[in-house]
Formats: C-alpha cells, sequence, structure tokens
C-alpha cells in the first residue's frame, strides 16, 4: 500500500475551494500530524485517504493496490458507537474479516485489555465517558489491524489524563506496525507525539517537515504565525 | 345492558369452551402472520433504507401507502387467488385458517416493511460513514442497523400484531367465519352482534381490548428499560 501518493488532490465543494492542488506522500512508518487552521480541510484530507470522499480533481495512489480498503482504518472526531456492550462495538471492525467467532472474539478482548477497557467488556458503549468512548473506537479500529490508520483529532474533547492515555495508545499502535496520520489542534501533542508534520493551509501543503525542525524553524510565514497563534509564549521566530 | 355485561363476565370467568377456541385460534393467527411477516418485513424494510437502487423513492411511497391498505380488499385478492377458479384453488385453501395467515400476512409486511424503513433509515444516517470506514458490505450494515435499531423494531413487529389482531375484513373473506375452524375474536364480534349474541360479542372484544392494551404496555417498558440501558 505504501507509499500512499496523493497528487494535485483539489477539492472545490459548490465551487469553493477547500483544497487546491495538495501534494502528500506518505511513506511505510511513523506517526505524521496535519495541523491547519480550522476549515483548512485537514478532515476533507483524512477522508480521501480512507476512500471515503473523492476529491474533485488529482489522484490517489495506492503503491498500485486499487482498493486498499480493509487495510485502512479511520476514527472519527465525534465516533459513533451502536446501542450495544462495549465488547460488540469494539469487534463491530471484525465483521466483514469472515473470521472464526473465537478468533473475533480473542481479538476483541485482546483489543480491549491494550486500551484498558476489558473489564467494561459487557457495560453498554453508549454509556461511557468521553475519555473511554474514545479508547473504544481506537480499539475498534485497531482489532482490524490495518496498515493504515487515520485519527481525526482523537482527544478534542478531553482533559490532560485522559489525552495522554489516549496518545499512549496511539503510540502503541504504531509500534505495533500501523502507519498512523492523525489531525490535531493540541500542538503540544503534534510535539510529543508525530514524527514529522503537514501544515495545511490555503488549500495546499504549506510545509512538510520533521516535527522538531517544523517546530524550531518553520519555512514558512504561514507556519510561523500559526505556531505564534498557537503557542504565543514563543514570541518570535529568529530568521 | 347491565345482563349483557354479566353475562359477558360470565363467559369469561368461566373460560366459555367456545370463547376459549376463538380467542385461541386468533391468537394462534396472529403469532403465526406476525413471525411471517416480520421475517419478511424486516430485511426488507431495512434493505429498502440502506440500498440505493433505481425506484427507491416509488417503493418507499408504495410501501407508506400499503400501510394504510383496506382489509376487505386484501381479503378479496386473496380470495380471488385461493378460490376454486384461482390460481391456487387446487389446494383447497379457501376457508381455512392457513388462508387467513396468507391474507394477513400480505396485509401486516407492508406495515411492518414501512416503519422498519423508517426507524432504519434514520439509524443509518448516523452510521452510513462510520460503516463505510469499516468496509461494510450491504448484508453486515442491515445486519449491524437492524440490531441497533432492535428495542424500536419491536414496536413495529407489535403494531403488526395490532393490526393483524383486530383486522376483520380480510379474515372474513377467505375464512368464513366457520365455527369451531375460522372464527377469530373479530368476525364473530361482527356477526354474533348483528345476530343478536352481545355477551359474546362483548367478552371477545373485552379480551381483545386487553390484549391489545398488553402489547402496548410491553412496548412501553420494553422501551423504557432500553433506553435506560443504552442510553
Ligand atoms: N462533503 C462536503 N461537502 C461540502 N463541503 C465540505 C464537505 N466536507 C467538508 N466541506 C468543507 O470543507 C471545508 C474544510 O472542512 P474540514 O472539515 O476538512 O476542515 P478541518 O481542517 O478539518 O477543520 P477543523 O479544524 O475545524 O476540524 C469546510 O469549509 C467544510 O465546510
Ligand atoms: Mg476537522
Amino acid at each position: 500500500m505504501f507509499p500512499i501518493q496523493l497528487s494535485n488532490i483539489r477539492f472545490t465543494p459548490d465551487g469553493r475551494t477547500v483544497l487546491t492542488g495538495v501534494d502528500l506522500d506518505i511513506d511505510a512508518e511513523g506517526i505524521t500530524v496535519i495541523i491547519g487552521p480550522n476549515g483548512a480541510g485537514k478532515t476533507v484530507l483524512l477522508r480521501i485517504m480512507a476512500g471515503l470522499q473523492t476529491p474533485h480533481d488529482g489522484a490517489i495512489n495506492w503503491n498500485g493496490d486499487d482498493n486498499p480498503a480493509t487495510g485502512i482504518a479511520m476514527v472519527f472526531q465525534h465516533p459513533v458507537l451502536l446501542r450495544s456492550s462495549v465488547f460488540h462495538n469494539a469487534g463491530l471492525g471484525l465483521k466483514p474479516f469472515g473470521l472464526s467467532r473465537a478468533e473475533a472474539k480473542r481479538r476483541t478482548l485482546q483489543t480491549l485489555e491494550r486500551v484498558g477497557l476489558a473489564h467494561r467488556a459487557e457495560d453498554s458503549a453508549r454509556l461511557l465517558s468521553g475519555g473511554e468512548r474514545q479508547r473504544l473506537a481506537l480499539a475498534r479500529a485497531w482489532a482490524m489491524r490495518p496498515q493504515l490508520l487515520l485519527l481525526d483529532e482523537p482527544t478534542a474533547a478531553l482533559d490532560p489524563s485522559a489525552t495522554d492515555v489516549v496518545e499512549g495508545i496511539v503510540r502503541e499502535i504504531r509500534t505495533d506496525g500501523t502507519r498512523i496520520v492523525m489531525t490535531t489542534h493540541n500542538l503540544g501533542q503534534a510535539m510529543r507525539i508525530s514524527d514529522d508534520i503537514v501544515f495545511l493551509a490555503n488549500g495546499r501543503v504549506i510545509e512538510r517537515a520533521p516535527t522538531s525542525r517544523f517546530f524550531a524553524r518553520p519555512q514558512s510565514n504561514e507556519a510561523k504565525l500559526f505556531i505564534q497563534g498557537e503557542l504565543p509564549w514563543r514570541i518570535s521566530f529568529d530568521n | 345492558m347491565l345482563n349483557t355485561l354479566l353475562e359477558a363476565f360470565s363467559l369469561l370467568s368461566r373460560l366459555d369452551s367456545q370463547v376459549v377456541a376463538i380467542v385461541w385460534l386468533s391468537f394462534k393467527v396472529a403469532l403465526a402472520t406476525v413471525t411471517l411477516a416480520t421475517l419478511i418485513g424486516l430485511p426488507f424494510g431495512a434493505l429498502v433504507a440502506v440500498a440505493s437502487f433505481p425506484g427507491r423513492g416509488a417503493v418507499t411511497v408504495f410501501l407508506n401507502a400499503m400501510m394504510g391498505l383496506p382489509s376487505v380488499v386484501v381479503g378479496v385478492i386473496v380470495y380471488l387467488i385461493l378460490s376454486r377458479s384461482g390460481p391456487f384453488g387446487d389446494m383447497g385453501l379457501l376457508y381455512s385458517p392457513t388462508a387467513m395467515v396468507m391474507a394477513q400476512t400480505v396485509l401486516v409486511v407492508p406495515l411492518i416493511a414501512a416503519l422498519t424503513r423508517q426507524i432504519v433509515e434514520d439509524a443509518w444516517r448516523t452510521y452510513a460513514t462510520e460503516f463505510r470506514s469499516m468496509h461494510f458490505s450491504l448484508r453486515h450494515s442491515v445486519a449491524a442497523l437492524l440490531y441497533d435499531c432492535r428495542y424500536s423494531l419491536v414496536v413495529a413487529v407489535l403494531a403488526g400484531a395490532g393490526r393483524s389482531l383486530s383486522e376483520v375484513g380480510a379474515v372474513m373473506i377467505v375464512g368464513g367465519n366457520i365455527e369451531g375452524y375460522t372464527r377469530v375474536m373479530t368476525t364473530a364480534i361482527a356477526l354474533e352482534t348483528a345476530k343478536g349474541d352481545l355477551p359474546l360479542s362483548l367478552a371477545l372484544g373485552m379480551v381483545l381490548l386487553t390484549l391489545v392494551l398488553l402489547l402496548n404496555t410491553g412496548a412501553y417498558h420494553l422501551r423504557l428499560w432500553a433506553m435506560r440501558k443504552y442510553g
């Protein structure tokens, strides 16, 4: 599936320009974080990579795989859970895999264990807290053992300690060999967790760089202003 | 008037054999009808909700219209099909409980299917992207949605049971209200009232009303329970 190559992706709903020519290569390893202002098209870009949204122009190539479908999982910003148990929800993504009941159950429980929800397996998913819901959504995706996992603001509504837990899980999923591309508005999180940063603004990828370099020496004016806006205590950058 | 009422109570309290036979047959016909109609109507309604195919809108309108289908019309159509000269005349099913179940199934399937379509379509709007991201086929989506909506769907099935129990026209035409064989609560009430057997009609009417109330009470409590349990 890798490298995934997006070339000249345009997304212009109702003639409004959201993405104008995005080029992006995703290789086989690591965690890439996409950052950018509200409405920059981060969610749209993830959906395009997941094959859930067709761009109006441009191409996406999964290294020759026409349909890498089952290798990709996505966790939405507001995951929807079925009105049933935590266990049932966690195993939902395995339905199309045609695993034996025993194997599906084993995998589901194992994954729940790893996100720390095994003891809640029989509880109703809809009654979980925000942090627990997010962990369940991660478990549901992780159980599918995807090659590529797309996460849309996985900690948007979580407090620092729940955020910490989710970041730990994301790292573990990466260590398991899954490629991760995620978005966040939490730049501290981006610094902590990512290997590289994609900075999206004005419909394009303005900058793509290893994380430490991006935050120490952003190349573009847009990125400097964005980081200053989000992290105002970093008053200025030396040119 | 008071006498009629007392006699009706007396029929019920001593479990009059005629009353019991009629109630029992009504129950069996309704159960068979609802089972069949559920097996057909639930998957069909869910499929219409989820699948995209040409004519989907027309099917939806048709189902909704069929919900209000006059039962006598269904009765006449099934009568024509089952009568001696009809395509299935050789099977000799006319004026039998089987014929009654067939006619009522035709009546109840659209009701259950239309309600199912509505319920499942609402849920589908919430889950569609999520299911697509999990690479669900149509079959997986339908199965997951039916499961997710199970408590609301019970209400659809009970609506079907209510219609089956309280419908007169179709069972009258294809069943014929034959005493001890095809006489059910509604046909007995319709005919015995006219013949002057008011206590029997009243007794059966009370049973019918109680059954329908019980069904609805059950549905109400099931939904309350499910809402508390699953949020
Ligand atoms: N299916 C769609 N049809 C029309 N417009 C869309 C569609 N999806 C997204 N958009 C528009 O594209 C723009 C970018 O949306 P997107 O959700 O990708 O932004 P974002 O970068 O994720 O923002 P945020 O940080 O607020 O989550 C928005 O203006 C949105 O209204
Ligand atoms: Mg977004």
